[in-house]
């Protein structure tokens, strides 16, 4: 339960090994955070940096491509540390465009990954934090999906159906005591991203965690990192589409 | 059943949402307690605990405020007995108008009788009088195991009493008490007030004046350097008719009823910062009296001077505010200055600092007040660090032997609770045989392991 100053005793991510979730993570396990579960296919090991913290963390097998299962992992992770205070859903693919179009079955497979698998486990999410009357699910969503761009619209176009689907399931869950908060990064330099050009307006995973702890802390629905991504993505979807296709990366 | 509501404490932070039931006997409080769900059940009251006693996350809270009727007052052997219900405020006024006064009151009349017991709250003459279990006589409490039983502070059932004083609503729904009341003769105090010029002067002169019934000190945290901890103190007794203006005498026990203000609905977050926090307390201290003896005051100003201002909780803006209430034993005033110097340094706006002598305790296994000092103050949640500040305040509070109220704490670590309560495994046993199957939770219940 979160407390009058902000921090939480337990938290779940799903997508147990992305460096976004868990730099998320460690930000509230410095918070005060106590129990965490990384949930991810085949289970993940405790980073040292989490157990040195004080923290004791339980692995979780989940698998984003088996919706059938994931109310049974969201039960499972309540049976490891009780209530879930955060929840943060930070699973995904990126891979490259030219691969999608040239194989149109591993598109779809990568949009399962990145939308429909996001929809069963946040619902499921969303199920047990309205029946606990508290907590918060943070979706990370990405600027990629604000408006789909010609180099990565199978990526894109996933992460734009993710971003509203989190934002009804805000809404859906208004007065229930839960809440969702959606996080729009920009380009963040991980392993999944090791393969793309450099964007301008970066965020390291670290600011994207802080960017995350504020927007926990003030009640805010949507947070981006960094935050000049909103006015520059607000003049981005005002642009004519003539021009939009011709931009670069 | 009817949908969620959400619930904060009186601090306005950490809402979560609840199931909400109004029972106004004793047998629906039984039926709402057979049907909590597997979340849980909870009483609550006027919802002045500061932070997160009186919520329950996912369950069935009872609200209790509708527990009410007649008040009976037995003059002859000074008790009066009541529904849970009734605000002390309102059974404060019924008795005064018949010549009587509740042995202890606390600083807001808007607290209830059931959760004057659950909070086994204190007031301004603690040192004399210890706190409200001191004067239950008895109590009705329904239990979550279906049975209506009535306790006393002694004889076979009175564990189950001492766990229901300070249990924090967490041993069963009290419906009924009897409390001791005392005789007066008038509807008013007589205060003497004295300005201390620092921390040291402060205790000095409120460890001086022992004797008065009724003793309080305001202290300004925001005064730098050598003004730091200086004060406003005031120390009383009921006054006699002797001592009242003439106008008055022909009926003292007669009140005119004071204007009530009202906080504006909304205000910014930042409305109260060190700077707007520093000048009121200024102006607190310098509008004060350097030394003024026997002035009479309405019993009600002065027992409840917050009362007069509706919603004033509200002004701390939408993130809401953190209470901070500890006592230390007597001879740890170090921690008490380390403390105030750390706030000042910090330049943390705390207003309406209280600072209190304690006296003797009840055997509430979970009772808060101990013999000693006693400190308060209001600080806005949002302040950047005022997690690690007060962390590290717990810390210095358990090394001292003391320790935080649980009716006003909303962020402690499990851990430092349990080591500043070391009779919480004794009250367990006790409320496993009220609540064998655990229906009884609360946030604070579950944030604090206290179930």
């Amino acid at each position: 339960m979160r407390d009058s100053v902000g921090s939480v005793r337990t938290v779940l991510l799903l997508g147990g090994r992305s460096e976004i979730g868990l730099a998320v993570v460690e930000r509230l396990v410095r918070d005060g955070a106590r129990e965490v579960v990384l949930a991810a296919r085949g289970g993940t090991a405790a980073p040292s940096v989490l157990t040195a913290l004080g923290a004791t963390v339980h692995s979780l097998e989940f698998d984003a491509r088996a919706p059938d299962t994931h109310t049974a992992t969201v039960e499972r992770a309540v049976g490891l540390v009780g209530d879930l205070d955060v929840v943060v859903d930070s699973f995904g693919v990126l891979g490259e465009q030219a691969d999608y179009e040239a194989d149109p079955a591993s598109a779809a497979r990568a949009a399962a990954v990145n939308y429909t698998g996001h929809v069963s486990v946040g619902l499921a999410v969303a199920a047990r934090l309205r029946e606990q009357g508290h907590g918060a699910l943070v979706v990370v969503s990405s600027v990629a999906g604000v408006r789909v761009r010609r180099f990565n619209f199978v990526y894109g176009s996933a992460k734009a159906g993710l971003d509203g689907f989190a934002q009804g399931l805000a809404d859906s869950l208004h007065g229930s005591g839960a809440r969702v908060l959606v996080v729009r990064p920009g380009y963040v330099p991980t392993r999944m991203s090791a393969h793309v050009e450099p964007a301008p307006f970066p965020a390291t995973p670290g600011q994207v965690a802080d960017a995350v702890a504020a927007g926990l802390r003030s009640g805010a629905t949507t947070v981006w990192a960094p935050r000049v991504l909103q006015p520059v993505f607000a003049g981005m979807r005002l642009m004519p589409r003539a021009l939009w296709r011709r931009l670069g990366r | 059943m009817n949908r969620p509501t959400l619930l904060t404490g009186w601090g306005r932070t950490a809402p979560t949402a609840a199931r909400v039931v109004r029972p106004r006997t004793a047998a629906q409080v039984a039926d709402a307690l057979a049907q909590a769900g597997p979340r849980g059940a909870l009483p609550r009251g006027l919802g002045r605990s500061y932070g997160d006693a009186a919520q329950a996350a996912g369950g069935l809270v009872l609200d209790c405020r509708e527990l009410t009727g007649p008040v009976r007052l037995d003059a002859d052997r000074g008790t009066v007995t009541a529904p849970a219900g009734t605000a002390l405020g309102r059974l404060a006024a019924h008795l005064l108008r018949r010549g009587h006064v509740l042995p202890v009151l606390p600083g807001t009349g808007y607290v209830t009788l059931g959760g004057a017991i659950a909070a086994d709250v204190h007031g301004k003459n603690h040192h004399r009088d210890s706190s409200f279990g001191a004067h239950v006589r008895s109590l009705t409490l329904v239990t979550p195991d279906g049975r209506t039983r009535v306790l006393g502070p002694a004889g076979a059932d009175a564990d189950l009493f001492w766990a229901t004083v300070g249990g924090m609503g967490l041993t069963g729904v009290v419906t009924e008490a009897t409390v001791a009341v005392r005789p007066v003769e008038t509807a008013h105090m007589r205060v003497d007030t004295d300005r201390t010029g620092d921390l040291d002067a402060t205790l000095e002169l409120m460890s001086r004046h022992g004797d008065a019934p009724y003793s309080v000190c305001w202290v300004d945290l925001l005064a730098r350097g050598r003004a730091l901890g200086r004060g406003v103190l005031t120390r009383a007794h009921h006054a006699r008719p002797a001592d009242l203006p003439r106008a008055l005498r022909a009926d003292p026990l007669r009140l005119n009823p004071s204007p009530r203000l009202s906080a504006p609905p909304w205000a910014p977050s930042g409305l109260l910062n060190r700077w707007t926090a520093g000048a009121f307390n200024a102006a607190r201290f310098h509008g004060a009296p350097e030394r003024r003896r026997g002035e009479p005051q309405p019993l009600p100003s002065f027992f409840h001077p917050l009362d007069a201002v509706r919603g004033w909780n509200r002004m701390y803006g939408p993130h809401g505010f953190v209470q901070y209430q500890f006592v230390v034993p007597f001879g740890a005033e170090d921690v008490l200055t380390r403390i105030a110097r750390d706030l000042s340094r910090a330049g943390t706006p705390s207003f309406l600092a209280v600072l209190k002598r304690m006296g003797e305790p009840t055997a509430g296994p979970l009772s808060f007040p101990r013999p000693g000092w006693s400190l308060a103050m209001d600080l806005p949640a949002a302040l950047p660090g005022l997690a690690g500040l007060l962390n590290g305040f717990d810390e210095r509070v358990l090394d001292a032997g003391g320790r935080l109220y649980l009716a006003k704490d909303s962020r402690a670590r499990a851990e430092t609770v349990h080591a500043m309560y070391p009779a919480l495994p004794a009250w367990r046993e006790v409320r496993a045989r009220a609540d064998p199957a655990g229906v009884l939770v609360s946030d604070l219940a579950r944030r604090l392991r206290l179930v």
